[in-house]
């Protein structure tokens, strides 16, 4: 049960995850209002494009991360190459450059801890599709936080081990088909007034 | 009022004891990682709570130097980010060049690789004779394994791709000795580097540096604190003296912002105005 207003959106993901993120960014208007910070398990040597990417498919501003930078409304953040990405309790970021978790710099688990932390219930963790563990502890962990807890199904995961991973280790509130999933974020943002009343 | 959850307040009482006991000020760090380093340090001290650490860190000071290792070591590698060497290379070097001697300051040092690099860097462009190097950190254990200049061997191959992806003008090789498993840097590189013990959070500016290259450091630090270690950094170099940071990190929301222009943009090398 999602009571209150969600201060911001945390997903993780890595093979396939592009691709179902071109999915679900569509689906999120321009005045999408909560701030949305996303860990993909990218190549640490390169620099990434994944911002103008993704930038493509979406209303919304999509950046990497940077450190202390301030979430604000209408953006979707990126976990930079090499970098854990963490957020603060004041409503920032920080990066780090502290040891991989399961092999992955950044790692999910690392955002979603610290995001269960920082913003309690007024959290909505969504893992994707991967073909790694990253996320499920951490997903379990915002659901004990208080915070709302999505999972691709996997079905309709491209590579299933990451959603299925997170299944094994809890219930979470919803499993979603792809198609989904960017509907149902749509509907989180209470300032938004509904479609149909437009 | 939302209470706090108790394990922030333990850890807030754990940095106090620490402060307190051993002068080491983490308590403006960012907390997120700190709070995962920290329960890494429960688990392998077998500590059921954050009380019980700050128990065992006041009665017993050798398990405090252990936990110093959870709460500040970076590994790092040999030319890290091979395009910021380039780019000190390319275009700090000039500047450099005109200066009679030259003070170096690696803030943040850990087990010393970046002063090693700088050190090589500087060799190369025919500058290290007249060259100090400060390599400074927090921590006794990496400041003698950063003194000692010996890495497994292991290592070097990647080294070795990131010293000529930085521009390196010979080989590697040419720097270090390999015995059994381990690589030892020659003794006219470490000649040239002074390894010391200096905090960004609670010890003073230095004097008239050239080049300050303090990188993957401010990130573990809150707003205030980064405020601070910038000011130290600042008051440190000479006009028109260069800073290095992490690739990520930026100077963008710093309160001294402006008393530093963009030089490299992409590397993140500033220059002090």
């Amino acid at each position: 049960m999602l009571a209150g207003n969600v201060q911001a959106i945390v997903a993780g993901g890595s093979a396939g995850a592009i691709e179902a993120l071109t999915s679900i960014l569509p689906a999120l208007p321009a005045d999408f209002s909560i701030p949305i910070a996303i860990t993909l398990h990218v190549h640490p040597n390169k620099p990434s494009h994944l911002a103008q990417v993704l930038g493509l498919h979406s209303a919304l501003l999509v950046k990497e991360a940077e450190d202390k930078e301030p979430l604000v409304p209408c953006t979707v953040y990126l976990a930079p190459p090499n970098y854990h990405l963490l957020l603060e309790a004041h409503g920032y970021f920080s990066l780090s450059v502290d040891d991989p978790v399961l092999y992955s710099r950044p790692a999910i688990d690392v955002l979603f801890d610290s995001a269960a932390d920082a913003f309690g219930p007024a959290l909505v963790g969504l893992l994707l599709t991967g073909a790694s563990e990253d996320g499920a502890r951490g997903l379990a962990r915002i659901q004990r936080a208080g915070g709302l807890t999505l999972v691709q199904s996997p079905i309709t995961a491209a590579v299933p081990v990451m959603p299925e991973a997170a299944l094994r280790l809890f219930s979470p509130d919803h499993v979603l088909p792809l198609d989904e999933i960017g509907p149902f974020l749509a509907r989180l943002d209470q300032r938004l007034p509904r479609r149909e009343d437009r | 009022m939302k209470a706090r959850p108790h394990t922030d307040i333990e850890l807030g009482l754990l940095l106090d004891a620490i402060f307190q006991k051993y002068h080491y000020d983490f308590r403006n760090y960012a907390l997120a990682s700190l709070k995962r380093r920290i329960s890494s340090a429960l688990i392998h001290f077998s500590c059921e709570s954050i009380s019980r650490l700050q128990e065992r860190v006041l009665r017993e000071p050798q398990l405090f130097n252990e936990l110093l290792r959870f709460l500040t070591v970076q590994v790092s590698d040999l030319f890290r980010d091979p395009s910021y060497f380039r780019s000190l290379r390319d275009q700090v070097v000039p500047y450099l060049r005109t200066y009679p001697s030259l003070k170096v300051w690696v803030a943040g040092c850990a087990t010393g690789e970046e002063a090693y690099s700088l050190a090589i860097l500087l060799a190369e462009e025919g500058l290290l004779e007249r060259s100090l190097i400060y390599a400074t950190d927090i921590n006794p254990d990496s400041l003698r394994t950063a003194e000692e200049g010996i890495y497994d061997v292991e290592r070097f191959k990647r080294f070795s791709e990131n010293y000529l992806l930085a521009g390196g003008r010979a080989s590697l090789s040419n720097y270090y000795t390999a015995r059994y498993s381990s690589a030892v840097f020659d003794r006219t590189l470490k000649k040239a580097i002074l390894f010391s013990d200096h905090s960004l959070a609670t010890d003073n500016a230095f004097a008239e540096i050239e080049l300050a290259s303090c990188r993957n450091v401010l990130i573990y630090f809150e707003r205030e604190l980064q405020d601070r270690a910038v000011g130290v950094l600042r008051d440190s170099l000479r006009r028109k003296g260069f800073l290095g940071l992490g690739l990520k990190e930026t100077l963008r929301f710093s309160a001294h912002a402006a008393a530093f222009s963009e030089f490299v943009r992409e590397d993140r090398i500033y220059q002090r105005v």
